[in-house]
């Protein structure tokens, strides 16, 4: 199965949210893993994603967070 | 992990925020003035002798208290992170403008907000200039503009802007002769210290922990149609309106407006600037405080130039006035506007090329 990864490392908020986003509209459905640095960016991408329908897990990697986006 | 992300706890810090705006009016502030970052950043100008307006001149404790109370705060959550190196050349400028905007006006969003909830007119005709800013602003986020990524940075950088606030906090209180304090006018409205700094420092955990940005609130609605930010400013709104009107600091008008001025279209087309130069920024001047708290160097260099746009705005008698706008201050709106139009489109362009949020999602095999 194909999972998109969307690499947000770095952006700042709204950029990681628009990134998602467009990931999830063009995906409609399945599996997206994002990357995000910030605690910002993982709680607007989780909010987001959420309000579209997708079901959120989250994993802290070192500095990072990764994002498993299912829907 | 505690996280204040509920719609509650960013209404909480709305109406925290509107309180203390109205307590710090009552203890001395100028009218309509409990906050206004702008105001607060170019006072501080001023104590340091980048410019001397003699009238708005005075170290700031609430600025000290907003970076040192998200900086605590940060450090706390283990979200303090010392990031940087996307276009601060650029976030510079911006903050410039952003200052340059809101002195046209005579106040940062949050002020726009708090002269609002006075009863003043005049915020209501920079109100629809903010949301053209932004929206425009939202436009080129569309189009894919970006900065490029910040990238963790040694961590002796993070610290220089919660440094600077407490080195500012100690001359602050020893008062030594080269740091200028207003005898009248706006800068010699002061709250005592003590209710400034603390208050600083309770909106600073707030603000740290909800993200609360006046730009955001606006952006969200118009990019997501997300209100969650966008009821902190609400909350705001409503808790300061109730304290004006109880303590009668409620007067609705145009014109006798504490701190301001009647000129609508530069109201509206400064404020205009402020939120376009937000957007692109990404965040508020009050916003830029809390993430220098938290360690973004960004943000710190967007604090300089907020700092540098104040001693250009009244060295160059561009700042308005009660008075009004000078003429000087109005080339500059339009040059200005000019500036941040032609920066995001830049901006967009550089997001096509580099970062395109459709190239950025890859495919990868999981099977």
């Amino acid at each position: 199965m194909d999972i998109k990864v969307v690499d947000c490392r770095g952006y700042s908020c709204p950029e990681p949210v628009i990134m998602a986003r467009n990931a999830m509209m063009a995906a409609g459905k399945g599996e997206i893993q994002v990357q995000v640095s910030t605690a910002v960016a993982r709680d607007n991408v989780t909010r987001a994603a959420r309000g579209l329908g997708w079901a959120v897990s989250t994993e802290e990697t070192g500095e990072d967070f990764v994002l498993n986006l299912t829907r | 992990m505690f996280c204040l992300q509920e719609k509650g706890y960013i209404i909480a810090a709305g109406a925290v925020l509107g309180i203390l705006s109205i307590a710090l009016v009552l203890s001395g502030n100028p009218a309509n003035m409990g906050y206004c970052i702008a105001c607060f950043l170019r006072d501080i100008a001023g104590g340091l002798g980048l410019h001397r307006a003699a009238v708005v001149q005075y170290l700031r404790p609430e600025i000290m208290g907003l970076v040192l109370g998200a900086f605590v705060t940060a450090l706390a959550f283990r979200e303090f992170k010392s990031t940087g190196g996307s276009s601060a050349v650029i976030r510079f400028f911006l903050g410039t403008f952003m200052m340059m905007g809101a002195l046209v006006f005579l106040g940062c969003p949050l002020r726009m907000i708090l002269r609002l909830s006075g009863g003043d007119l005049n915020a209501l005709v920079a109100l629809p200039g903010y949301v053209l800013g932004i929206w425009v602003g939202v436009r080129f986020l569309n189009m894919g503009y970006t900065l490029g990524p910040a990238v963790d940075q040694p961590k002796a950088n993070s610290y220089f802007g919660p440094l600077l606030a407490a080195g500012l906090l100690i001359l602050l209180l020893a008062a030594p002769a080269f740091i200028f304090f207003s005898a009248e006018g706006p800068g010699a409205a002061r709250a005592p210290v003590a209710l400034a700094l603390g208050s600083g420092l309770l909106v600073g955990f707030f603000a740290q922990r909800t993200r609360f940005c006046t730009m955001g609130s606006f952006r969200d609605v118009l990019l997501f149609r997300d209100f969650h930010l966008f009821s902190g400013i609400a909350a705001l709104f409503v808790v300061a309106l109730a304290g004006n009107l109880l303590f009668g600091s409620f007067t609705l008008g145009l014109t006798s407006q504490p701190v301001a001025h009647t000129e609508s279209i530069w109201n509206f087309l400064g404020m205009g600037i402020v939120g376009l130069a937000a957007v692109l920024a990404g965040g508020c001047p009050m916003r830029q405080l809390i993430l220098t708290g938290e360690g973004n160097t960004d943000a710190a260099v967007t604090v300089f130039g907020l700092v540098f746009g104040a001693a250009v705005m009244h060295n160059f008698g561009w700042a308005a006035s009660p008075a009004g706008v000078s003429l000087g201050g109005k080339y500059m709106v339009v040059v200005v506007w000019l500036l941040l139009l032609g920066l995001g489109m830049a901006g967009s362009l550089y997001g096509k090329k580099t970062t395109s949020f459709i190239g950025k999602v890859k495919s990868i095999n999981a099977g």
